[in-house]
């Protein structure tokens, strides 16, 4: 079989059985690309997955992308990222299309009355998760304030929270790569 | 032009979000104030669409809006925003994979953008909290401090919380039981 359409089929059903986010993923990812295909050692994916963690975007696609560079370059890369949406691409199109068509129905209306109401406990599980990973001291506490109560008050866009919060990290970082200097 | 729009607001999002598909609600919310393209409510209910679909929510969460957007090609364009820098960071990152993890300079900046990215989360959750269980409408009318939270409303909240993070035996489900819960008490108890 031609290798790309190998690693967009693979990662397409990678895709298909992934869960709930990215973290679901990781299981799916050992049986198929470490098991039954031998692409990565568990622990090149393990490296991959932190990697996909701490940097920009979507987790999944950051793993996917960096399995498929592995084996085929860049242009597996791209086959890995086709293949890992194809199916989200597919089944939400449907069920978007299906909802703006049922959304005044009083029904659905509770319905989803309801599931919002989840959905505040899972946003609020999310955060305590990542709560105990990424406020991990002082600084890192007074960063998540900061930016907490700035983000809840003032309406702009939160790329300018990120680039800010990085600045204030290397600032601090060369603070104290310096103050341990001195020591 | 809508999808050049689409396009850019998503790969805004891609790049800057970090943490995964939680941590786009706080950008789509900034669209959502700024276009105009779905309402608040529109986006909780992509959060539970996502969760209980198959696929990364990142992605499913692009799909969802650019459809709702502009159709068909709106979901295939803004999933493609969404994942382009994610795909050019990592081909990036993987060719200079020893470099990036040494790299002091990229802990520290890691180190700042970790916390705010779980900041702009707790600060989108509490937006998504007020529209769902907090009722402000209805407060303004009566002037009433019991008429301010959704009673039904704050019973399930505390109920879902409960049986994802003190029992046991649940703590572990998928996220789509609770979410299918919730659906069923909602058509019950006619939220």
């Amino acid at each position: 079989m031609n290798n790309y359409l190998d690693v967009f089929l693979t990662f397409a059903k990678v895709g298909v059985m992934t869960f709930g986010g990215g973290y679901a993923m990781l299981p799916i990812l050992q049986r198929e690309v470490v098991e039954n295909k031998g692409w990565a050692t568990e622990e090149e994916l393990s490296d991959y997955f932190a990697i996909g963690q701490c940097t920009p975007g979507v987790i999944a696609v950051n793993t996917a992308t960096f399995i498929g560079k592995k084996l085929l370059g860049i242009w597996g890369g791209f086959a890995a990222t086709a293949g890992v949406v194809f199916p989200s691409v597919v089944i939400i199109t449907v069920i978007a299309a299906l909802i703006s068509n049922f959304a005044d129905i009083p029904a659905v209306i509770h319905v989803f009355g309801g599931i919002r109401v989840c959905v505040c406990v899972l946003i609020l599980n999310a955060v305590v998760k990542l709560w105990k990973k990424t406020v991990v001291d002082r600084i890192t506490l007074a960063i998540f304030i900061v930016v907490f109560v700035l983000a809840v008050f003032i309406d702009i866009t939160p790329v300018v929270f990120v680039l800010m919060s990085a600045i204030a990290g290397l600032l601090i970082g060369s603070i104290k790569a310096k103050g341990a200097e001195k020591k | 032009m809508i999808y050049i729009q689409l396009f850019i607001e998503f790969f805004l999002t891609g790049l800057f979000s970090v943490g995964g598909g939680m941590a786009t609600i706080p950008f789509l919310e900034d669209i959502s104030a700024r276009t105009g393209w779905f309402t608040p409510a529109q986006l909780a209910d992509m959060v539970a669409v996502s969760e209980s679909t198959p696929g990364p929510i990142g992605v499913n969460m692009a799909t969802y809006v650019g459809y709702l957007t502009a159709g068909i090609p709106g979901s295939i364009i803004a999933t493609l925003g969404l994942v382009l820098p994610s795909a050019i960071v990592i081909l990036i990152v993987a060719a200079f994979l020893k470099a990036f993890r040494n790299s002091k300079y990229v802990d520290r900046v890691f180190y700042g953008i970790r916390p705010a990215s779980t900041a702009l989360i707790a600060a989108a959750g509490v937006s998504v909290l007020m529209l769902c269980i907090v009722d402000i409408p209805a407060f303004k009318l009566s002037g009433r401090i019991f008429d301010l939270v959704d009673p039904k409303a704050i019973i399930l909240f505390a109920v879902i919380w409960v049986f994802t993070n003190l029992v046991k035996k649940t703590k572990k489900f998928h996220p789509l039981v609770f979410i299918a819960f919730s659906a069923v008490a909602g058509l019950v108890f006619k939220f």
